[in-house]
Formats: structure tokens, sequence, C-alpha cells
């Protein structure tokens, strides 16, 4: 009896898992099987499924209409660099926060993370003229210096959370050892907290992949990442819904395999700490 | 060499003053143990010698140099942590080598260090083992390699055995009086076990309150201890203080008399009746409530066949008695 209601629950408990699922992930679904479809097609009406024309022209269109490869390099550059950019500021940010915390600490963390909370737009205006008053605007430097600025809360709140987990006497033992503060950075304090960097760095990449508002309203051809190639092929053509599936498609591929790849990290190091 | 001074050395946190103002001078080579109860500022102390923590005033000299404003790194001294605050992600072999890294030693010089710390703490099979896979005992053997291969002028100890179990805790208390006899480097131990700090001192710095209470061998702090503090902390079992009209016979504010120093007589000059007798079987302690005079604790050798609830006459050997004051001070 005990064993059917578990098997019972079980079926339940997977059933309810696959909806959610299903539920969040459908729209990628749908947007990956209207890139392969017919421009006729991907618009029928009630939507097609099984009878669809299946194509692979959308894929060849986009490719030839566009510079994928630029908008593709420009992602890699923006992202990584400002992922790594922030890094390279936020540990030893985050290594005074906590483990030297002054009075304000808290009430610093806190204003930094509620400056996550205001609306990109409200500062448009003023990052704007900035952008272009002092070149940035349009340029990888400029989106690596915008996004580094727009994660960095984000990354400290991450790495002050994972190095608090790092008992202080291992610190205090490197610095009885001999070694001076980079040292003890960058032999004892990084290598623990790698987990904790490494989930770090997954996450901010992908948050400024994903990013679409300041890396379409500061760029225009040079520096235009993967978001506004997307864009691209909304706006000038009308709405083309397989062909900007495809787009789409090519887009996120490249952050949804990295992803894919590393979701036992991601996920290990969002719940790091939280059991003990 | 390794002569440690502390002149007025003063720790406050705000406006709590943890250490007072403390003078103390740590001979060359000696063995010395800070002791006290939670909280009394040993491990501050400790910490202040080290420079993990600042001081407030007063200065620290170590081999005649003040080294009050030094870091850590530059006053040529190894600790040893109470966790073993061994680096997890480095093999014993890189824990042990890691100082002579940070200074930058030539690896030929480092590899003979190594080899050495380790054959000295029985850790050569486990050089490439990471610290995960060791037992307590062997984790506080790679956290005293590191000590000791950098041959510092002092090694700092703090409660090293405390996450030791009993067994383990007393075969490494010998390990570390041998160390100390073949190495015949300063020491400073810090500990709230009284029977470590008696066994492995020869100096023993009794600590309450931030201020030292007493500072001597551990056999003086037992047969003269300064105080009521010092008495009733240094023993095992503790020595019975004894106030009111006994000590007022003896013209003084108390009395202490150890627990081996009270014989179990047919007829003495105090009665009780035994409310608890533990028989280890080359002791026995007894805990006496004795009318008028309050509860004390008697430690006979042997086994004595007493129980719950029988009578017994006490009497205290008298050139045994300690004698105190109303301030507390012992009075000779």
């Amino acid at each position: 009896m005990a064993r059917a209601t578990t098997t019972r629950r079980k079926i339940l408990t997977t059933l309810a898992a696959w909806t959610v699922a299903m539920v969040i992930f459908f729209p990628v679904l749908w947007m990956i099987l209207t890139s392969f479809k017919t421009e006729v097609s991907a618009v029928a009406s009630p939507p097609e499924l099984l009878g669809a024309s299946w194509t692979l022209e959308n894929y060849a269109e986009v490719w030839q209409r566009s510079d994928y490869p630029r908008f593709f390099w420009n992602s890699v550059v923006i992202s990584i660099g400002s992922t790594l950019l922030g890094l390279a500021i936020a540990i030893p940010a985050a290594w005074s926060m906590a483990f030297v915390p002054g009075k304000k600490t808290k009430d610093l963390l806190m204003w930094m993370l509620s400056t996550k909370m205001m609306p990109a737009v409200g500062v448009l205006i003023p990052m704007y003229l900035l952008f272009q008053q002092l070149g940035l605007f349009d340029t990888k430097i400029g989106l690596v210096l915008a996004l580094m600025l727009m994660n960095l809360p984000i990354i400290v709140w991450m790495l002050y959370t994972y190095f608090k987990e790092i008992p202080g006497e291992i610190l205090e033992a490197a610095r009885m050892d001999g070694a001076a503060l980079w040292n003890e950075i960058i032999y004892v304090l990084t290598p623990m907290a790698l987990p904790g960097i490494a989930s770090t760095l997954l996450l901010n990449i992908i948050l400024a992949w994903n990013e679409a508002f300041w890396t379409i309203t500061l760029t225009t051809t040079k520096a235009a990442p993967l978001s506004a190639f997307i864009a691209s092929f909304s706006a000038p053509q009308g709405l083309f819904y397989a062909k900007l599936s495809a787009a789409s498609t090519m887009a996120i591929a490249p952050i949804l395999i990295l992803g894919w790849f590393s979701q036992k990290q991601l996920v290990r190091g969002l719940t790091f700490g939280a059991v003990k | 060499m390794g002569k440690i001074t502390l002149r007025k050395v003063n720790k406050s946190f705000g406006d709590v003053a943890v250490i007072p103002g403390i003078d103390l001078t740590i001979d060359d080579g000696e063995f010395v143990v800070f002791v006290g109860p939670s909280g009394c500022g040993k491990s501050t102390l400790l910490r202040l010698i080290a420079g993990l923590e600042d001081t407030s005033s007063g200065t620290i000299e170590i081999d005649g140099r003040d080294a009050t404003a030094l870091p850590p790194a530059k006053r040529g001294l190894a600790m040893v942590f109470q966790s073993y605050a061994l680096y997890p992600h480095m093999s014993v072999k890189k824990n042990i080598g890691f100082p002579l890294k940070m200074a930058g030693m030539d690896a030929a010089e480092a590899e003979k260090r190594i080899a050495n710390a380790a054959r000295i703490l029985n850790l050569t099979s486990y050089l490439d083992r990471r610290p995960g896979q060791l037992s307590g005992g062997q984790r506080q053997r790679v956290a005293i390699g590191r000590a000791i291969v950098r041959e510092p002028a002092a090694f700092l100890f703090d409660e090293p055995l405390s996450n030791l179990d009993a067994a383990l805790r007393v075969s490494m208390r010998q390990e570390i009086t041998e160390l100390h006899q073949a190495l015949k480097t300063t020491m400073i131990y810090v500990t709230h076990d009284q029977v470590e700090a008696m066994t492995m001192a020869d100096k023993i710095v009794v600590l309450n309150a931030g201020n030292i209470e007493q500072v001597g061998s551990p056999l003086e702090l037992y047969h003269r201890p300064a105080n009521v503090f010092v008495a009733g902390f240094i023993g095992s079992p503790k020595m019975n203080l004894i106030g009111g009209s006994e000590a007022a016979k003896q013209g003084v504010a108390t009395i202490g008399i150890r627990p081996e120093h009270i014989d179990v007589v047919a007829d003495g000059p105090w009665q009780g009746v035994v409310g608890l007798a533990e028989h280890l079987g080359s002791d026995t302690f007894l805990k006496v409530e004795v009318e008028g005079v309050g509860t004390l604790t008697v430690r006979s050798q042997g086994e004595v066949r007493l129980r719950h609830g029988d009578r017994v006459g006490l009497a205290p050997q008298m050139d045994k008695l300690h004698r105190f004051g109303a301030d507390g001070k012992a009075i000779v």
C-alpha cells in the first residue's frame, strides 16, 4: 500500500515538474520549431506542427543577409570582457567586505543591490550623452564598461556570499605563513572560492549575453552584439516570423549550449552555502 | 632566538578593554602556557603577539626589536590554530611548503626542509594527500609541520588540541613537548585546560579578565598560588576554598585546602556525610557535606570503601593550608 502511494506520488510530481518545465521551455521550443518552417507555415492559423513544411532556408538567408560572425564575436567580447573586468574589481571588493568589514559595509551592500532595482531607462539620457561625449558610443570597450557596471552589484554580492563561507583562520594562517595580501588572495582565497567564482562567472556571462536594453541603445553597427542582431530582423523588414526565429535561435544557441554544459556548476554555485 | 617582551600591552574594542595592560617577558627557548577561563583574553593576547590583532597601546618586542607595528609575516613567528587552518586545496606537501614558497626559498632547500619536517612528524607517507583525507591528529601534525619548516623565532599555539578526542590529546601533548625538547624554540601555548598547562609548561601565565593573575612554574602555582583565583583554577580536582567561621579561626577571610591534603579519619575536626563517591581505582574522590563548612572534595589514595550517606571524619593537613586575605591575595 505504502509502495503504491509512493509510486503514484512519484508519477504525479514527475508530471507536475514536466508540465512546469514545458511551460517555461515552450516559447523557446516554439521559436526553434518556427525557425525551421516556411514563412507561410509559421503564421498559419491554427498553428501547424506535424503538417508544417520544414526547411533550412531561413538559416541560409539569415546567414547570407547579415554578418552573423561579427555580431557573435561582439557578444563574446562584451559578455566575457565585462565579466572578467567585473571579477577583477569585485574579488578585492568582496574580500574587504567579507573579511575586514567596516561599520557601513552592510549598508553599502544594500545600496549596491538597490541600484539594480532602478529602471534602466531612468539613466538612459545621461548614459547616452556620456557615451557620446567620451567617444564610447558603438564601441566594444564602452559596452564592456557599461555591462560591467550594471552587473557589478550582483558579482560583488555573489562573491561576498561565497567568501563569507571561507573560515577567516585559513587566511590568517596564510598571513602568518608570510603571504602578502595579493598572495593571500591569489593562492588561498581564490582557489578555495573557485566553485563560487566559476558560477559567478557563468551567470554573469549569461546575463551580459542576454542584455538587450543597453546593447541595443548604445550601439549602431560596429559594436552591436547578437541582441541587436535579433532586433535588426524585427524592425526594418516587417515581421518575418520564421527568419526572426532563425536569427533568435542563432543568437541564443551559444549561451544555451554553455548553460547546458555548465548546469551542474551553476546549480551548485547558486545553492552554495545554503546547506552546511 | 625567541625572546618576547610585552610592555603595557593594551587592547580595547571600543570602550571595552579586553587586555587592560600587560607586562610580560618570555625568555628564549621557554615553553610558556597562557591559561585561564573562556573570555579571559588569552587568545587575544596570543593574536596580539602574532600581529593578527593590533595593540591599542603598549609595545611588543621580539628579540629586542620593536615588532608592535610589524605585519604578522614580518615577525618571524609561526602559529598553529585550533581549527588547524590547513589549505584544503593543497596537498600535505604544498601545505607544509607554503611558507617557504612565500619566502621565495629555493626549491631544493624547500624540498629538504619539507622532507625533514615530514620525517619528524611521521607524515612522509601522506605528503601527496589532501587535508580532507587525513584524520584529526594527522591534520594537526601537518599544521605543526607548516610551522616548523620556517624555523621561526617562536611557535604560537592557539588551543591546538581542543578538537581532538581525549586519547589523541594525550599523545599529541606528549609529541608537542618532545618537539619542544628537540627544537628548543620558544613556544607560547594557549589553553583553557589546566592539565595541559601543568604537564607541558616551563612557565604558566594565569590570566583572568585580561589581567595576569600569576606567572610561575607549574609547581610554584600549585604549591604557592598568589590568590584565590589561581588557587581555584590550578589543580584538579579544584582546591576547597572555605570562608566564614572556619577561615576566621585562622584569622583570615578564606582558607584553601587541596583535596589530596584532607585525610579521612575516624575522628577528625570536621564531621560530614558522603554525598558522592567516585571510585577511579587508583584514587577515590569523595564529595563530603560538612556542617558549617560546606561541600568539600576529598581525594584519597587507592580504594576507599565509602558510599553515599556514610558519615566520615576529615582532618586537613594543617601545614598544607593556604590562607587568603579579604582582598583575595595569599598570606604567606
